[in-house]
């Protein structure tokens, strides 16, 4: 049930790109066509729900034994992720052609993802456990998924509307934005954490 | 042949990273709900921004190209270590509100953009100076959107109220959809003057 109630705050209520600020890059550049965001919000959180099982083993199992959280937490955090996603990578180009396609270009990028190493820091500050981990990190994804995919399905309709020349692209995106954050400060009320 | 104040000046406006390059968007849409906090979070970054390009300019023949990324990757993760503990050490207070978004830095596009489009292939010297007008123009765009959110949605700047019992603030400005608002009619804005800019000359 906890874990549950979690999933759904990290989707909706807490969700990473529109109240916790992770992943605007992706967010901003990667909206155009809801197909592609569809594909970055999946391979995302693939790589996400991966890494907070990567980062949480590495905090648990060789940072904490040596006492070196405090200051090797980044460095070793930032490899880890690095190293996971050009792994992933690998074995998908080996043994799912069809996923690593329509991934493309996206699994690269997703190491620096500021969603991700957020992800891994934020699970460890919390102290939660392996499974709490993999299902905030599972939730952090889905959440990303939704809002870029509402995101990209919007600007498609948005790209026949009459936007005044300077606002077009970011700054049209960034006020659209503005106004989805707003709608989903209204799950806040959903459940009480 | 550019002049050495160039490499200073670009940052402020012309490439500012912010408003041109729209780098580093995530700290800045989330920690510039006060001026202070703005503020503080472009000196953080500036500070590991010149010591990673610093660093970087000093050891780029010694850094094979194949690894390069890993490399500037661990370089720039120490210098935002240090950063971390320093403010925790010396501002808990800023340390407290900034949180996450320390870390963070290390995956800042700006940091890793300057370390390979010109600390790589640029003098010590050159590196040190895009370092602090990027950084400056990081910290005045953050600064400048913090003090905008600061007045609307509290009434006050830098922590001095500004008005009178009367005002009625906008809370939503401190809250997350006044990040994405006060960014992008800001970004509309400045576009309208950067082409009006263009067209006169």
């Amino acid at each position: 049930m906890e874990l549950l109630l979690l999933f759904i705050s990290t989707v909706l209520i807490n969700n990473f790109v529109l109240s916790r600020f992770l992943g605007i890059c992706p967010f901003l550049g990667v909206s155009k066509k809801l197909e592609v965001a569809f594909s970055m919000g999946l391979a995302a959180t693939f790589v996400m729900t991966l890494s907070a099982i990567a980062t949480w083993l590495i905090q648990h199992y060789i940072l904490m034994p040596f006492g070196m959280e405090r200051f090797l937490q980044y460095v070793a955090f930032i490899l880890v992720i690095a190293s996971l996603v050009q792994f992933v990578e690998m074995f998908l180009k080996k043994n799912s052609p069809a996923l690593y396609q329509s991934l493309g270009i996206f699994l690269p990028l997703i190491t620096t993802n500021c969603a991700i190493l957020g992800l891994a820091l934020l699970s460890a500050l919390n102290g939660y456990g392996l499974v709490t981990s993999t299902v905030f990190g599972f939730g952090a994804g889905v959440g990303f998924t939704l809002a870029i995919s509402a995101m990209a399905g919007l600007r498609e309709a948005m790209e026949f509307g009459d936007v005044p020349v300077p606002f077009k692209g970011v700054p049209i995106t960034l006020i659209t934005a503005a106004i989805m954050s707003m709608a989903f400060l209204g799950f806040s009320g959903l459940i009480a954490m | 042949m550019k002049s050495t104040s160039y490499e200073f000046f670009k940052g402020l406006w012309k490439e500012n990273p912010t408003f041109r390059l729209l780098l580093g968007m995530c700290p800045t849409l989330a920690v510039t709900n006060a001026a202070i906090n703005g503020f503080a979070m472009g000196l953080a970054t500036t500070f590991v921004l010149l010591g990673s390009n610093i660093m970087i300019a000093a050891l780029k023949k010694l850094i094979p190209d194949k690894v390069r990324i890993p490399s500037y990757i661990i370089i720039i993760a120490t210098f935002v270590t240090i950063a971390d503990l320093g403010l925790a050490a010396y501002f808990p207070d800023i340390y407290k509100v900034l949180g996450l978004f320390i870390p963070l830095i290390v995956v800042n596009c700006i940091i890793l953009g300057r370390a390979e489009a010109f600390a790589s292939r640029n003098s010590v010297g050159a590196s040190l100076l895009d370092a602090l007008g990027m950084g400056a123009g990081f910290t005045w765009a953050l600064t400048l959107l913090g003090i905008i959110r600061e007045i609307l949605g509290m009434g006050s700047v830098f922590g001095i109220k500004l008005f009178g019992e009367s005002f009625i603030s906008w809370i939503i400005f401190i809250l997350p959809p006044g990040a994405f608002l006060t960014l992008g009619l800001l970004l509309g804005l400045f576009n309208a003057l950067s082409k009006k800019k263009a067209e006169a000359n």
